[in-house]
């Protein structure tokens, strides 16, 4: 950021013409419309939950809540299924996160190890995982013969290791200066105490950025969920999610069914329609994302750099 | 050999590496099981396999598979229709493959700098939402009350609310959009980086000699961030054959089913759909070679062309 200010802003200035400035001012205009296209389907959508459904369903909340409630969100508390698949997909990008991050900061290290047994071939190995994919039916398969469908690990598992997040670690530890390494081994460390003492302290902010790409991904994960899980109680947020905006009304029966105490009690206009249980759903399963994303931007032009250099 | 492992052994050296090999082991058998293993379900392809009853020689049928795609002409009909899909959705990326550069290149020649962070901000977020959730963004702006349809009617534009997902009109170009919609900022990125660090003295100097903007970009922004596209480039046409099959998946329906299929959401229809598991591995083999085909070919082209390739 600092070596653009430098470029553009110097004592030197453009000459300064018509187009120049049309081109400015057109600029700004582009990507104001791009931004308003990116922020405000969130927007609507939120603005939708928390207003009267009768309003909402005959298409008047455009710009701002009217008629703010929160008898969706209390709604959707409601439906049992969706607590369970929130737990799931919370453990298994915890979980899932753990399992990747861990291994490729370790085998990261490892293949810069000089004394590693075959490390170019076992190097080899992992990365050229990266250009071939067996297909579904041969996955499945696979899967099925490990007793990985329906069972939580099949969650974890296949993703453990990652070549990419692997090959990232590996070009960060390079660049740890050699001498503290050799230094620990002198004082007679031996390589898991290099890795736990010297190295993860030094590569903390790549294993941050791995951290957020696995979490996301862990997150995000529906293939899996499709393919391998046929047992409700596995089911992931973003697979109900699925589900919810695929069922028809049976949706809205659902939720007013549950919860007939608690809807007695609310106003005809507040009753929800699948549309807003599906629109509040929506909210629920986008917001963790949007919440950590602040922190985790500043991260990732990081690690697509270090990706880059690589190419 | 005893004899040469012991001496092997004897030197410290060599039992560290065997030691650390050891620790990297339980890893490379997850490597081996989940991505190599898999392989060997290739031999589906040549026999008739219904799925509850082990392969036996007997449903050996050889190269039956391969050859039907041929012969059978309804089936040929179908494969040239998902073909014609795959290359219309990657040719489609391809050809606007430059736009996220164009978007780096003047989104970094806006100056004030709160906006420009806050452009980056909210165009990099949709990349992190999972396709379902773009599909329920879709669905709820998209839906006969949502805000399209609402604005429309109030322009009088439509008389009738128009149902954007269930057709099948434009489906090639609907899809690009919402690929574009959730890509473009976080590709920018790639190229933002690139600029950053450009080299500063030959702007200056263009500066000095009185170069407009628009002529410093013409001449010097986009000569030097050409590289990175060119990898890009290549990348995407090494991955032509392999669009993913989720978003197709979340957003396919019986009205779009016939240009929506891409490869490989047809695999996975064909074996989900009536258990056809041996043709759907013959085509994902045939899919696989081709694409390492075509990865050979990317970077033998890109290592002529820059003198150094990209695996």
């Amino acid at each position: 950021m600092k070596r653009q200010k430098d470029v553009y802003t110097k004592k030197v200035k453009y000459k300064v013409s018509l187009t120049d400035r049309m081109i400015s001012v057109l600029t700004y205009i582009v990507y104001t419309i791009f931004a308003f296209v990116c922020v405000y389907p969130f927007y609507y959508i939120f603005i939708n939950t928390i207003s009267s459904n009768d309003l909402s369903q005959r298409g008047k909340v455009l710009f701002w809540p009217k008629e703010i409630h929160f008898h969706n969100y209390k709604q959707v508390m409601q439906i049992p299924d969706l607590f369970r698949a929130l737990e799931i997909s919370v453990a298994r990008t915890i979980v899932g996160t753990l399992f990747t991050v861990v291994i490729a900061a370790f085998l990261g290290f490892m293949f810069t190890r000089e004394t590693l047994w075959k490390r170019k071939l076992w190097y080899r190995f992992v990365a050229a995982t990266m250009y071939f994919n067996a297909g579904i039916i041969p996955w499945f398969i696979t899967m099925r013969n490990l007793h990985l469908t329906n069972n939580f690990w099949g969650y974890i598992l296949p993703m453990a290791v990652q070549p990419f997040y692997i090959i990232l670690c590996k070009t960060f530890v390079e660049s740890v200066p050699k001498e503290l390494q050799d230094a620990a081994e002198i004082d007679g460390a031996g390589t898991l105490k290099v890795f736990f003492a010297i190295i993860v302290p030094v590569i903390k902010p790549i294993l941050a950025t791995v951290a957020i790409f696995a979490a996301v991904a862990q997150w995000n994960a529906f293939q899996d969920t499709l393919l391998l899980v046929t047992d409700s109680r596995l089911y992931t947020l973003q697979f109900t999610l699925y589900q919810y905006i695929n069922q028809a009304s049976s949706l809205k029966a659902l939720v007013n069914n549950s919860s007939s105490g608690v809807n007695l009690a609310a106003s005809l206009a507040h009753a929800s329609t699948a549309t807003s249980i599906r629109m509040t759903v929506t909210i629920v399963v986008v917001t963790p994302i949007i919440l950590v994303y602040p922190i985790f931007q500043r991260f990732f032009t990081k690690g697509i750099m270090i990706g880059a250099v690589k190419g | 050999m005893a004899g040469k492992m012991k001496k092997y052994f004897q030197n410290k050296r060599n039992r560290r590496g065997f030691r650390e090999f050891l620790y990297i082991l339980p890893f490379l058998i997850l490597v081996a099981v989940f991505s190599y293993y898999p392989l060997y379900g290739w031999v589906y392809a040549f026999f008739d396999y219904k799925p509850p009853f082990p392969l036996s020689m007997d449903s050996f049928v050889g190269l039956k598979w391969f050859k039907s795609m041929v012969d059978n002409p309804v089936k040929l009909m179908q494969i040239l229709k998902v073909l014609r899909n795959t290359f219309a959705m990657s040719g489609l990326s391809l050809l606007f493959s430059w736009f996220p550069m164009i978007f780096a290149i003047f989104l970094n020649e806006i100056k004030c700098v709160p906006f420009k962070k806050f452009v980056q901000t909210v165009t990099t977020l949709p990349n992190f939402i999972s396709w379902v959730l773009v599909y329920s963004i879709a669905y709820c702006l998209l839906n006969s009350t949502g805000v399209v349809n609402s604005l429309l009617m109030s322009l009088g534009i439509i008389d009738s609310p128009e149902l954007f997902l269930q057709s099948g009109d434009h489906v090639w170009f609907k899809m690009w959009v919402w690929l574009t919609w959730k890509n473009a900022g976080w590709s920018a990125i790639m190229y933002i980086a690139a600029i950053t660090g450009m080299d500063g003295e030959l702007i200056e100097a263009a500066k000095v000699d009185g170069a407009t903007r628009m002529q410093v970009i013409r001449h010097i922004t986009i000569p030097s961030i050409l590289p990175t596209y060119f990898v890009l480039v290549m990348l995407s046409l090494a991955n032509f054959l392999s669009n993913g099959m989720e978003q197709y998946f979340v957003f396919e329906n019986a009205f779009n089913k016939e240009s929506i299929q891409v490869l490989d959401l047809y695999v996975y229809n064909l074996a989900m759909g009536n258990g056809g598991y041996s043709l759907s591995t013959a085509i994902s083999i045939l899919k696989s070679v081709v694409s390492v085909l075509l990865l050979c070919c990317t970077n033998g082209i890109s290592k002529l062309v820059r003198g150094e390739g990209f695996i």
